[in-house]
């Protein structure tokens, strides 16, 4: 009896899938929900949201559809999630977050004719060689080189040291274009840490760069191993200047995160939540209010990510009946021409599907992000 | 005709079964798009879940570090496949399919050699844990290998990614931009290859011996059995196996990276064999396929799907030990009611 029941609920719960409205434009997305990798997958399904609910809100009907599913950063997984939202119906896709699962559903969705706008994924193989794969984040290289200019621009340093994970392609992609570009720029790197996914202890590595005399240390990596690390120089009493990059975006909502930790973090991100025009103002009120936490630059890569592909399919008369593959053709198009101001800058494209906009950096300040440049 | 033929023809007859199925299937456009994406990784965990099956469950040793060997065959075959495209300029996918399957499972078969020299010294908990290290070793230098194509010619680089021509594996970040050549024909030829070899092994002179030294080691070898020697046979095959395996997986994606096949991989495939039961190979492929797709028809769950997952592994491997329902499935098969249901007493 008892499974029976089960069995019951088990059917009852997959009929109950939300089955896609008659005439809206269907946008499918995946991200890691579950896993290591997980803020960055639910910040970008909120932010998505709400941009969701604004345009349907302003439209007074239901314009757009998200269907957001958890691809558990894998490769193997992000592809059946692409595959299960293109039986939904989804007529383009708005992911994936993370760099190698995003490689492999472009390929596939160059393949199959889909169009893709990925909020967060950085890597320049994301959009290398597919014509219908589009970026909101800078790539990689960008990143390293953005970090080396203004380190040396803003006078922060010479002398650098860099701890990154030589087992992660997003850290040392970018750490890759740095150490070039620092070169150039006349930074002195001093010291140079790697480490796996599975490192804990950091103790070498900061003992390295504190031993080496660095005053700033470059930490292009995400925030959970960046957590440690600033909690470990902590216990040395050594405290250089820690400049990151986006994937540090997200440290202050680390559960039982000593945020004072991070005071003085800076990191180079397009993105602040205290800046003060109406567009962040609102995003950053609407945000905390519904989740409880101060938006990420992954939030608001996200909420221009739909805001961009829905401006692109009113642009390019996309709808509910438009098949993906005709879609796809459009929005290729209407991406050479827009232009968007959004929560991350004004944007605009080419057609190599990179995006250019003006980087800024922001610095933590009593526990919440603050444009470096404002203080 | 034996019992043990016929048993072979029942295992043989589902998996052509299936596969008719499924092509029937696609051809009517009858199968959802997330199913046929499915299909693939279907075939590589059923031939890592058979070939597991063959280390834990006929030679005796719990090995952990399968997805090593995966790891091993997957870029030995992508390097392959990729250097006779871009390199060489052989246009014909089979070819190049063909030839990363066999390159991957060469790879993974001299991995295991080498590995299994140290390892099959040991027994029980220690062979365990060494197997464990070796597939991180294997992962974490899976990560430090740079390989380029320039013309016709791969540049290595070990921790040193300034290689001349096109990287095609970088490090960390895998190889990239791999063309997508696997095929799902492909992939029922290799676990009809597989449950070919698997079942002949265990049938033969030589499986007896591997299962003899498993019952008892001392009594094996007071008969004369050259335990290395077939301890060796078990562990080598089975790596050969999932390197195939793993250089399918491989061309599946665009993308692959050493950090998909750690110790989560292994310890996936080994659920696989546990729950379709140790030793038996028709239950490995039903639980390497319905584990597989599982979790895919659990999306609707979404955020509780993952803890949806574990419960239903539970209750499956609850389902499986229960005495009535053996007696009950065991009943299905003819000839085996008594023995079974003396089984099911105990």
């Amino acid at each position: 009896m008892k499974k029976l029941i089960i069995a019951a609920l088990c059917l009852a719960m997959i009929a109950m899938t939300a089955l896609a409205s008659a005439d809206a434009i269907k946008i499918g997305g995946s991200g890691p929900l579950t896993g290591p990798a997980a803020d960055y997958g639910i910040s970008v399904k909120n932010g998505a949201e709400i941009a969701v609910e604004e345009i349907n809100a302003k439209a007074g009907e239901t314009v757009i559809e998200l269907n957001f599913q958890d691809d558990e950063h894998d490769p193997e997984k992000a592809i059946n999630a692409f595959n299960d939202v293109l039986d939904w119906g989804a007529q383009m896709i708005a992911g994936t977050v993370t760099t190698s699962p995003c490689i492999a559903v472009g390929a596939q969705a160059f393949e199959d004719r889909v169009f893709m706008l990925t909020p967060s994924a950085s890597s320049v193989d994301v959009i290398a060689d597919k014509d219908n794969v589009y970026q909101v984040c800078f790539t990689d290289p960008a990143q390293g080189a953005a970090s080396a200019d203004y380190i040396s621009g803003h006078k922060l340093a010479t002398k650098v040291a860099v701890i990154y994970n030589n087992a992660d392609a997003y850290s040392t992609g970018i750490y890759q274009t740095f150490e070039g570009a620092a070169a150039e720029k006349g930074l002195e790197l001093v010291y140079i840490g790697t480490f796996t996914d599975d490192t804990t202890d950091f103790s070498v590595q900061v003992t390295g760069a504190k031993e080496a005399g660095a005053e700033l240390v470059f930490l292009p990596i995400y925030y959970t191993p960046a957590s440690m690390i600033l909690q470990q120089a902590k216990n040395m009493d050594y405290a250089p200047i820690f400049f990151g990059v986006d994937g540090l975006d997200g440290i202050l909502s680390i559960e039982g995160f000593d945020t004072s930790l991070a005071e003085g973090v800076m990191l180079l991100t397009p993105f602040s939540a205290d800046a003060t025009d109406d567009l962040t103002v609102n995003f950053v009120k609407t945000y905390t209010e519904k989740f409880g936490t101060v938006p990420s630059q992954f939030a608001a890569d996200a909420y221009d990510t739909v805001y961009a592909l829905y401006n692109a399919s009113v642009k390019a008369g996309i709808t509910a009946e438009t098949k993906a593959e005709e879609a796809c053709d459009k929005l290729i198009a209407a991406f050479q021409e827009l232009e968007m101001t959004g929560l991350t800058g004004t944007m605009t494209w080419d057609s190599t599907g990179a995006v250019t906009k003006t980087p800024t950096a922001v610095i933590i300040k009593d526990g919440a992000y603050v444009g470096a440049d404002v203080q | 005709m034996s019992k043990k033929t016929i048993d072979k023809l029942l295992t043989f007859g589902m998996v052509i079964a299936a596969f008719i199925v499924c092509q029937v299937m696609i051809a009517n456009g009858a199968m959802s798009r997330s199913l046929r994406g499915q299909l693939i990784p279907i075939c590589v965990y059923i031939v890592m879940a058979v070939s597991l099956n063959l280390t834990v469950g006929i030679s005796g040793e719990l090995s952990l570090g399968h997805a090593g060997f995966m790891s091993v065959g997957a870029f030995s075959g992508v390097v392959m496949a990729m250097w006779l495209k871009n390199g060489l300029g052989v246009s014909n996918t089979l070819i190049c399919l063909s030839a990363a399957l066999v390159t991957g499972g060469l790879f993974a078969g001299i991995a295991g050699v080498l590995i299994g020299i140290p390892v099959l010294r040991l027994r029980g908990d220690y062979l365990a844990i060494v197997t464990l290290a070796f597939g991180e070793i294997i992962r974490n230098v899976m990560n430090c290998i740079y390989i380029s194509i320039e013309g016709s010619s791969l540049h290595f680089g070990f921790v040193n990614p300034k290689l001349p021509g096109k990287l095609l594996v970088n490090g960390p970040a895998g190889a990239t931009g791999v063309a997508k050549m696997s095929t799902f024909v492909m992939g029922f030829v290799l676990v009809m290859i597989t449950l070919l070899v698997v079942l002949n092994l265990i049938d033969s002179r030589s499986g007896r011996a591997i299962m003899a030294i498993r019952d008892s080691r001392i009594a094996a070898e007071s008969v004369g059995l050259n335990v290395t020697k077939y301890k060796m046979m078990a562990f080598v095959t089975s790596a050969v196996l999932a390197g195939m395996a793993g250089a399918l997986y491989g061309l599946n994606f665009s993308t692959i990276t050493a950090s998909k096949f750690k110790f989560d991989t292994s310890i996936l495939v080994l659920v696989f064999v546990v729950l379709g039961g140790i030793g038996n190979i028709r239950g490995s492929i039903i639980a390497a396929t319905l584990l597989t797709v599982l979790p895919e028809l659990l999306r609707a769950f979404s955020d509780y799907r993952m803890l949806v997952y574990a419960i239903v592994l539970i209750l499956v491997m609850l389902a499986t030990n229960n005495p009535t329902l053996r007696t009950f499935f065991s009943g299905l098969k003819p000839g085996k009611k008594s023995s079974a249901a003396k089984e099911g007493k105990q």
